[in-house]
């Protein structure tokens, strides 16, 4: 594998709420009484069954409760263990499953001030995303300014599976004030569960749906692109989560085909789609999913013509690689440094 | 493409015209829409005059997602006799099969009873286009060869059709499209699967269709292009299906065509199904082997519409990674974004895999022997 290197951004790690009653402190009192007296039980998405294997490494899996939500485990098992300068803290709590506004604002400002309190608060190198309820773009755009002035928190947070194509206008105020604030919006993988988990329908499997979060990132690409997000929000930057890498260049070679086709249908793209993504889109590194041959490697990240397209990721503490082997083999020193430090600062403006 | 924005960047390959090649997506179009009623019962003339089809979409005419030329078809492909673009056997031969010396021409009729929501109505009009396709197509010039249409929700009935087919040689393969009310995968479906086998056809999966979900897994795009890009990610996911349901460990002898979707995304799809499967197996005790080795031995990619890297000598890595046994060439005549045969292949290849690829693949998997 190749050589790790001090001081670089883990940008996609999972710290775990332990329960919904974890987050009643951070509750007034009317959602209080919502969740005590109605019953509601731990907002656990199917997206990451608790026990899956996929959803913690088995040395990385705890005796008791859910994985990662132990701080001295993440320290321990990355934060220490990869010489991190900075991990950014991507809660994965099913808070955008429920459809009611009110309930989601709720929710996620109660997630977003017990990340701050529980986990930014106790260790210096941890930042935050800001999850944001969509079901209502203006309390969405309201806890983005709301959590904005703590400079811990570098970028917004959204599932690649919502109710509706990410480029969709009615959106577009979240981006706007994410430009405006200088935060990144990460997509992350994982689903709200509003419409079918593949674009034909429900499959069987908890496999079927993990191996799809691929396909739900080449769409939203598609629509962030097309729908003409970045013609409008030139500074913005995206950070694709947990969305794999290896189908990148073949998917762009597609779209941009086709944009060379009908680009009369949106003519509001002003820039080539290879253009717009060299520029305004970035890759978290794990889950790698090409095989583990140097040579297919090599010709992987030829194909995206780009050095600066992959920030380095964890995904702690999903189970993606064993050991150390966080980098797959074949990157040159060059590439991993770009990848681990160099990408993931030219990201994140708020990394300093 | 037939809409050029950039210069050539390499001369054309230097392909012999007269070189014979398969095409193994040719969309025939009828000329009225009365033209199968001689093969309907009057009760269904009669149905579609009062109801129309009644699809798993809204619109009575025309497609959701309005295409950018007027039947999604070359302007250029308009039958000189009059009638909708390859609605004419003489003009196709003229324009398509002759020039570019097809020596098989695979018929895959869209617009046809495939994504209907009454099934017995479904039924009927696959039965109607599959006696259309050898009356008016495969009868009059002996290259073509059609596909047999089912009903594709109703797998009873669509196995029953395949076993009326079986054993026609008008016929190559099974049609089904990749949006349907299920993933592919699905039980349901399992009885198409089934027949094909037993027939000893290929089944093609050809891009489109409506089975009422929203065509991306977050809801429904704005635009035509996100359609189209968007069939490659359909084809996905319905392969997984596919191969996550068991279908190729069930049904070993089972091949399939992805047509019309693309096939850059096969490699990361197979190294991705297979590095879950690692993880997650379990979950899928029915499906025994990596799930690449399913893929590497049973499935089979249409070309068009080829993937266009601006290097265009980086495809030849996806190609040799998914095999260059298993490319279909295709035009996907008459629609516009055909792809002409004597420009897809840069030079550099190998005249084998030349061969393989314009033709030697396909009259293998289809059986063709002359």
């Amino acid at each position: 594998m190749a050589s790790l290197i001090a001081g670089g951004i883990d940008c996609d790690v999972h710290p775990a709420v332990p329960h919904l009653t974890s987050l009643l402190p951070y509750l007034n009192d009317y959602w209080r009484d919502q969740v005590t007296t109605r019953g509601m039980v731990d907002l656990i998405s199917q997206s990451y069954p608790q026990n899956s294997p996929i959803t913690a490494r088995p040395d990385w899996r705890p005796e008791t409760g859910k994985p990662g939500e132990s701080l001295a485990d993440m320290q321990r098992h990355v934060l220490d263990a990869f010489k991190l300068e900075y991990a950014i803290c991507n809660p994965l709590y099913g808070v955008q499953m429920v459809f009611s506004e009110d309930m989601q604002a709720a929710f996620c400002r109660a997630l977003n001030d017990w990340l701050a309190k529980e986990w930014l608060d106790r260790d210096s190198r941890l930042r935050g995303s800001i999850v944001i309820p969509t079901q209502s773009v203006e309390k969405a755009v309201a806890e983005i300014e709301r959590c904005a002035p703590d400079e811990r928190f570098v970028q917004v947070l959204m599932l690649v599976m919502g109710d509706t194509p990410l480029g969709k206008r009615a959106l577009w105020p979240i981006y706007e004030a994410a430009e405006r604030l200088e935060l990144p919006v990460g997509i992350h993988a994982g689903s709200a569960y509003h419409n079918p988990p593949t674009a034909v329908g429900w499959g069987s499997y908890h496999i079927e749906d993990y191996v799809g979060q691929a396909q739900a990132f080449q769409t939203q690409l598609t629509s962030l692109i097309v729908e003409g997000v970045f013609a409008k929000y030139p500074r913005l930057k995206m950070v694709m989560l947990e969305s794999g890498v290896s189908w990148i260049a073949p998917y762009l070679w597609r779209l941009h085909k086709f944009w060379r086709g009908v680009r009369m249908e949106t003519p509001w793209v002003d820039r080539a789609p290879l253009e717009i993504v060299r520029s305004n889109i970035r890759f978290s590194l794990q889950p790698f999913d090409a095989p583990p041959e140097p040579q297919t490697l090599i010709r992987l990240f030829d194909h995206m013509q780009s050095d600066e397209l992959v920030l380095f990721s964890t995904d702690y503490p999903h189970w993606q690689f064993d050991g150390q082997d966080a980098l797959p083999e074949g990157l040159s020193p060059d590439l991993v440094r770009k990848i681990m430090i160099d990408n993931p600062h030219a990201t994140y403006p708020r990394l300093k | 493409m037939n809409i050029q924005f950039r210069e050539n960047q390499e001369a054309a390959s230097p392909l012999n015209v007269k070189t014979a090649i398969a095409d193994c997506d040719i969309h025939p179009a009828r000329t009225t829409h009365t033209e199968l009623y001689p093969y309907l019962a009057k009760r269904w003339q009669h149905h579609l005059e009062v109801y129309g089809v009644h699809a798993y979409q809204g619109m009575m005419e025309g497609p959701p997602y309005p295409k950018a030329q007027p039947n999604a078809s070359r302007r250029d492909a308009y039958p000189p006799e009059g009638g909708p673009q390859g609605s004419s056997l003489a003009f196709m031969q003229k324009q398509l099969l002759d020039p570019n010396n097809v020596q098989l021409g695979v018929l895959n009729p869209l617009n046809t009873g495939q994504g209907i929501r009454n099934h017995e109505l479904s039924a009927a009009l696959c039965s109607a286009i599959n006696d259309w396709q050898i009356d008016k197509w495969t009868s009059k010039d002996k290259r073509l060869k059609a596909s047999i249409v089912v009903g594709n929700e109703d797998g009873l009935s669509a196995a029953a059709e395949i076993r009326e087919r079986a054993g026609d040689k008008n016929f190559v393969q099974v049609l089904l499209l990749s949006r349907n009310v299920e993933p592919l995968g699905q039980r349901r479906y399992w009885p198409i699967y089934q027949a094909a086998e037993e027939a000893g056809l290929p089944v093609g999966v050809h891009a489109f269709g409506f089975g009422g979900n929203p065509i991306t897994p977050s809801g429904w795009p704005s635009y035509y292009i996100e359609e189209m890009v968007g069939h490659s990610q359909c084809q996905q996911s319905a392969l997984a299906s596919l191969v996550l349901e068991g279908v190729f460990e069930r049904f070993p002898k089972l091949k399939m065509v992805m047509i019309e979707a693309g096939f850059g995304w096969a490699p990361s799809l197979a190294w991705r199904l297979d590095k879950a499967w690692q993880r997650l197996r379990s979950e899928v005790p029915h499906v025994k082997r990596p799930p690449s080795e399913y893929i590497r031995e049973q499935v089979w990619w249409t070309t068009q519409p080829m993937e266009d890297p601006e290097r265009r000598e980086d495809l030849f890595d996806v190609i040799k990674w998914i095999g260059w046994d298993r490319l279909l060439f295709a035009t996907d005549y008459p629609h516009w974004d055909y792809d002409e045969p004597s420009r897809v292949l840069p030079a550099g290849v190998s005249e084998d895999n030349r061969e393989a690829f314009y033709l030697g693949n396909a009259k293998k998997l289809y059986g063709i022997t002359a």
